[in-house]
């Protein structure tokens, strides 16, 4: 099966019911996606598909099939880490780094589609994400001070 | 997961297709339920060397059509293309509602109606608005009236090889939802709420083992009785004790819940 991970053509072997998480972790050595919960509770597993950010453990790899999957390693830019990632690190909105990758998404799909998010807008957009380390006040500052 | 294959039909008659002949096999749309069991492997039945049915892509499954003074809802459309349409906001605001409050944005990218339905969780939230709104669940072989789809607890009225393919809202009718308590709140018990007044209808969500109807609140509301309603939807309900709440504190919730949407009706 084919679909395109983070621009490049990718294709796997195996059952297509397997979950996309597996597929990127174990078959394509993706390993920035993350697994925590494994019920579709925690966000850590977070890839967009198509744009849309969705749960890797809750999808069927065979449905990406065509499809543009995007996972936090294709968040860098030109090889370096894209604005997000940096005020993530700058801000200390990681620390154990589990939930950080999802989080890195969703923030991303808010940034590209609201120019101003204000902080409950970041809230909601993050709603999926959970964090057990943070306390979610630098992540959202982070995710701020990208706003544009 | 190895052993249970993956099947994609291009069409929906192929898809009518491979779930009729291919045993042990469990339609998937957008796995948020499904994907967890599979993995978990606690699906009843077990699909033993079954085979997954993707639906997600399926054309004749996706989007909001306007049929006369109907409006379709494709049972493969994720709650975020529900949400977003401007036909559902403009004629069934209670859906776009009810769909707000699934999940998060990863649920709702994925999460669809007809999911919901095969699921038949009493704690569905989009069941109850269905109910309110009298809908039809349209399958490959035939239309089913919403109130004759849920038979037990977590059973449908659906043969083992039917699939969903779309759920048809009359357009017109005003209803109103409520959802108290959610999956994080684990403290308060979720009641979920879907009323209309003319027709008079009273669904409930998590009060019983199938999302219901309120029969004698209706009755009540039927006759412009607002505290009759409001008094007999307690003996509708069939709530339960267990770790989370007593049934009397569901059955006061429920009341309370009810008495505020039909106090917003009343205030327009
Ligand atoms: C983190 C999280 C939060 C959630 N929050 C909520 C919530 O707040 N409220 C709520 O109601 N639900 C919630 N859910 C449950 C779930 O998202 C919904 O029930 C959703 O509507 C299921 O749709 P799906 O397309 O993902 O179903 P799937 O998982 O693909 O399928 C569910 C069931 O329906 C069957 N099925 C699917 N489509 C069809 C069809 N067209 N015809 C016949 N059978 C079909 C499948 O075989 C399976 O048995 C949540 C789930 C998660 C993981
Ligand atoms: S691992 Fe997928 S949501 Fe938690
Ligand atoms: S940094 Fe540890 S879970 Fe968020």
């Amino acid at each position: 099966m084919h679909f395109t991970l983070n621009g490049r053509a990718v294709s796997f072997e195996g059952a297509g019911s397997r979950r996309l998480l597996d597929v990127l972790r174990e078959d394509l050595r993706q390993t920035g996606t993350k697994e925590g919960c494994g019920e579709g509770e925690c966000g850590a597993c977070s890839v967009l598909i198509d744009g849309e950010v969705v749960n890797s453990c809750l999808v069927a790899a065979g449905q990406v099939e065509g499809c543009d999957v995007t996972t936090v390693e294709g968040l860098a830019t030109n090889g370096g880490l894209s604005p997000l990632q940096r005020a993530f690190i700058e801000r200390g909105a990681a620390q154990c780094g589990i939930c950080t990758p999802g989080m890195l998404l969703a923030a991303h799909v808010l940034l590209q589609r609201t120019r101003r998010p204000n902080a409950a807008a970041v809230r909601e957009a993050l709603a999926g994400n959970l964090c057990r380390c943070t306390g979610y006040t630098k992540i959202i500052e982070a995710v701020l001070s990208c706003a544009t | 997961m190895r052993d249970v294959t993956y099947l994609r039909p291009r069409t929906l008659s192929e898809a009518v297709q491979l779930y009729r002949t291919t045993p042990g096999c469990r339609p998937l749309a957008g796995g948020t339920d499904l994907m967890v069991m599979l993995h978990a492997r606690t699906l009843r039945p077990e699909p033993r060397g079954g085979a997954v049915l993707d639906l997600w892509s399926l054309a004749e499954l996706k989007g909001v059509r306007r049929l006369g003074d109907i409006l379709e809802v494709g049972a493969a459309e994720p709650y975020t293309g529900i949400i977003g349409s401007a036909e559902v906001q403009q004629h069934l605001p209670a859906l776009a509602a009810a769909a707000r409050t699934i999940g998060a944005a990863q649920i709702q990218n994925r999460g669809t109606l007809g999911g919901n339905l095969a699921n038949a969780s009493p704690a569905g939230d989009t069941l109850p608005v269905l109910l309110a709104y009298d809908v039809v669940v349209v399958t490959d072989r035939r239309s089913i009236p919403i109130d004759r789809f849920f038979t037990g607890y977590r059973k449908t009225a659906l043969e083992s090889d039917e699939l969903i393919t779309a759920v048809r809202f009359p357009i017109g009718r005003q209803v109103a939802f409520r959802k108290v308590g959610t999956r994080a709140a684990q403290a308060i018990s979720k009641v979920v709420l879907a009323v209309s007044l003319t027709p008079a209808r009273v669904a409930i969500g998590s009060v019983a083992e199938v999302p219901l109807r309120a029969h004698r609140a209706e009755a009540a509301l039927e006759g412009g009785d607002v505290a009759g309603a409001i008094a007999a939807v307690a003996d509708d309900i069939r709530p339960i004790d267990d770790v989370r709440s007593t049934a009397a504190y569901r059955r006061a919730v429920t009341q309370n819940v009810l008495r505020g949407l039909l106090d917003a009706f009343a205030r327009g």
